[in-house]
């Protein structure tokens, strides 16, 4: 953002997607990832990337990571290239042929990830305590497990150039960088900006929820009543957005436009939500108002939905006082049932799937749900079903308190 | 009143835990000492410029959120609460937290915990690895990553909240702690450079009254280092799009004591002749609290009435090179 501010035009543009990349353990792309929910399938398997032969569990949704169709990557990059910023590419690719957008010197790149290149970073821990001590490779995993470095590999293998700007707000990462994005657009700062996700399976996380008994050793079954904690996963997805009035001067195809979005913090615990659901009940609030719409308006909540007790509790709780009576016909669904929780690549993944069910008129499923929570007084999408749908809202909650809402519009 | 003023400014550096001993460093305009730090498995240890211990135990440590914090959210919340200092506490604080590696001690030490057993890592520790973990607890909060250049980025977002008025004050901090692994990861990157930590806070706002006499006049594009832009061209590109400042400005810059990772900023201003600051000679490479004191320490100069103008150069070392210029705030 280059200081001082253009002047915000006098009213706000409209923002639509044009391009969406997607990969989960599902598949890589929007076409396969559509297919896997609207069949109701889930993707866990085994954990191969890494010994978990000592931990509670033993599962996650690992992505079968396919060969990078040909980028702009010079064979060093390629050889340097890490399993992030090979996620990274592979959405980035998808929503770039989507958008049809030419190369440019100057197209803001705005990035949510946890934890960036971790899978180097830890290769780089373990020969660091290693002996006898060995320093071949070091400076390049030292380098390149940097997040800002799966930034750069992203504008040199589409060679483009702009600035990136990456935020870390823990689970809400995605939705932070693309409600960061539409305001960029929205505040006459940019015309399209590409934003997205993205975050891999590592040792280091999986074993951080996994020490902290967060993971079901079961199903992951958000808001049963016998949920018993979050599968992780991982995977990237990048959305091209830019104004209506670009977008209709070069006749692209238009996905769905993003119509609202809202951010607020939970002050209360730093990694437990308000019981209440103060703070997400504020945030859904929030992008409400910027979307111009009610909750008499919302046709579908893609809901954050770890499958914790306390998220899905705190999370049930504001769906309900936000809602009021339109709770008990609202339908609601956690995707993370079917791909797990894509932490810092959830929220762009998760408007991608809103995006999806917009265009298509469908409900995404939520795979696992057996025995209603009494807590949760809205329908839980259980299985894969048409309907009309013109207004979807994504949440996302994350680790210091950041929620963060999206709110997306069908295009029709 | 579309202008952002600087409101306040807080420091934790090498020199100690409060703007006052930063000032007197620069002042003296000696290196700190040097503090070896044992890198295990090898007997020659790493070279480091940390944070003293305080005098005394701050107050705000008894705060129950911080029992188990990490040093960067202690130095955060110091430099946080100076530059808040003298006047009563905003209701709307926008909190903008730049980092570029993050809570290294807890994240050492989880790892190594689940590695040697993960059914006995400790639950308590993980959630103080996450980038986002410092910046719990404000009302409006985003957490940015990235190079030391990324400070700037948050200046930029700071003013613009500000001018959206979704806050009265963004305090935008940059903040490092030291471990062993980091200052490791350095040595292999510039052998030359000494890693220190601390932070440092610039906090914004639009209240004339509460301004400390600076002016936030600009911030470049951030320019982006890739296969269509070096490193170099940034550097370049940065320096031309700030221009020309009044005569007798303040060059703040980042230069350290490595050669190969300084050319560049080195070259764009090779033809500066004006008066010029290089405050990791004196703090060591802070990363990302290191680009913070350049900005605080520009601000101030500036505050001080010491120059007319103050420019900050940010080439950072993997992701973009942005520049800054603060000038006097007079109100009419």
């Amino acid at each position: 953002m280059k200081f001082p501010f253009p002047t915000p035009p006098s009213e706000a543009p409209r923002v639509v997607v044009t391009g969406a990349g997607i990969i989960t353990a599902l598949g890589v792309g929007w076409q396969a990832n559509a297919e896997g929910f609207r069949a109701g399938r889930t993707a866990f398997r085994p954990v191969t990337l890494f010994d978990v032969s000592r931990h509670r569990v033993k599962t996650a949704a690992q992505v079968d990571l396919p060969a990078l169709p040909p980028m702009h990557l010079n064979p060093r990059q390629l050889s340097r290239l890490d399993r992030a910023s090979a996620l990274l590419l592979l959405a980035a690719g998808e929503a770039w042929q989507q958008a049809g957008w030419e190369r440019t010197d100057n197209l803001p790149v705005v990035l949510g990830t946890t934890s960036g290149g971790m899978l180097l970073g830890e290769d780089y821990f373990r020969q660091a305590v290693r002996t006898p001590r060995r320093h071949r490779r070091q400076p390049t995993r030292a380098f390149h497990y940097q997040a800002q470095t799966q930034g750069r590999m992203l504008l040199d293998a589409l060679d483009i150039s702009g600035p990136i700007t990456i935020t870390s707000n823990a689970c809400a990462s995605g939705t932070c960088a693309v409600g960061l994005a539409w305001e960029l657009i929205r505040r006459g700062q940019a015309g399209r900006v590409f934003a997205g996700g993205y975050d891999v399976l590592s040792e280091m996380v999986f074993s951080g929820f996994d020490a902290l008994q967060a993971l079901s050793p079961t199903t992951c079954r958000p808001f049963d009543a016998r949920r018993d904690g979050l599968a992780i996963g991982e995977g990237a997805a990048m959305l091209a957005l830019e104004t209506l009035e670009s977008a209709q001067r070069r006749d692209a195809a238009i996905l769905g436009e993003i119509i609202g979005y809202g951010t607020t913090i939970d002050l209360h615990h730093l990694t437990q939500p308000h019981p209440e659901g103060n703070a997400a009940l504020e945030t859904m609030s929030l992008a409400c108002r910027s979307a111009q719409v009610t909750p008499a308006d919302v046709d579908y909540i893609n809901a954050h939905g770890t499958g914790t007790p306390l998220n899905d509790g705190a999370e049930a709780k504001a769906i309900a006082r936000w809602a009021g009576e339109r709770a008990a016909t609202l339908p609601v669904s956690s995707t993370k049932a079917s791909i797990g929780h894509l932490l810092g690549a959830a929220g762009a993944v998760e408007s991608i799937i809103c995006l999806m069910a917009l265009r298509d008129q469908w409900l995404p499923p939520q795979t696992a749900f057996e025995t209603p929570d009494p807590a949760c007084n809205f329908p839980i999408v259980r299985k894969p079903r048409d309907a009309r749908l013109n207004v979807a809202l994504s949440n996302s909650f994350g680790f210091g308190g950041v929620n963060a809402t999206l709110i997306f519009r069908r295009w029709a | 009143m579309s202008r952002i003023l600087v409101s306040g400014l807080g420091a934790v550096s090498p020199a100690g835990w409060n703007l006052a001993a930063f000032r007197q460093a620069i002042e003296a305009s000696h290196p700190l000492p040097i503090v070896p730090l044992a890198r295990p498995g090898w007997d020659k240890p790493l070279r480091t410029r940390p944070v003293p211990p305080p005098a005394t135990r701050p107050a705000f440590l008894a705060h129950p959120r911080l029992r188990r914090s990490s040093p960067i959210t202690h130095y955060a919340a110091s430099a946080a609460l100076e530059a808040l200092a003298g006047r009563d506490m905003p209701k709307r604080v926008g909190l903008i937290f730049c980092l570029q590696s993050g809570c290294v001690q807890y994240s050492y030490r989880f790892f190594e915990e689940a590695l040697a057993d993960p059914a006995t890592a400790s639950p308590l520790v993980f959630p103080e690895t996450v980038f986002a973990a410092p910046a719990s607890h404000v009302p409006l909060v985003e957490t940015l990553i990235g190079d030391p250049a990324c400070f700037l980025q948050g200046l930029a977002l700071g003013a613009d909240w500000l001018l959206q008025d979704r806050a009265e004050v963004c305090l935008v901090v940059g903040s490092e702690e030291i471990n062993w692994l980091r200052a490791d990861a350095l040595w292999h990157l510039e052998h030359a450079a000494i890693i220190s930590g601390g932070a440092g806070v610039v906090a914004l706002g639009r209240d004339p009254a509460l301004s400390i006499g600076v002016e936030l006049s600009a911030i470049t594009e951030a320019l982006s280092f890739s296969a269509r832009q070096d490193r170099p061209q940034a550097a370049r590109a940065m320096r031309a799009e700030l221009g020309a400042g009044v005569p007798g400005e303040l060059l703040c810059d980042g230069l350290g004591d490595s050669p190969r990772a300084d050319g560049p900023e080195r070259t764009a201003w090779s033809d500066w002749t004006g008066p010029r600051l290089g405050l990791k000679r004196i703090f060591g490479e802070g990363l990302m609290a290191a680009a913070a004191w350049q900005c605080v320490a520009a601000a101030d100069a500036v505050a001080a009435k010491r120059f007319p103008a103050a420019a900050v150069s940010l080439v950072g070392c993997n992701q973009q090179a942005i520049g800054a210029r603060f000038v006097p705030f007079q109100c009419h």
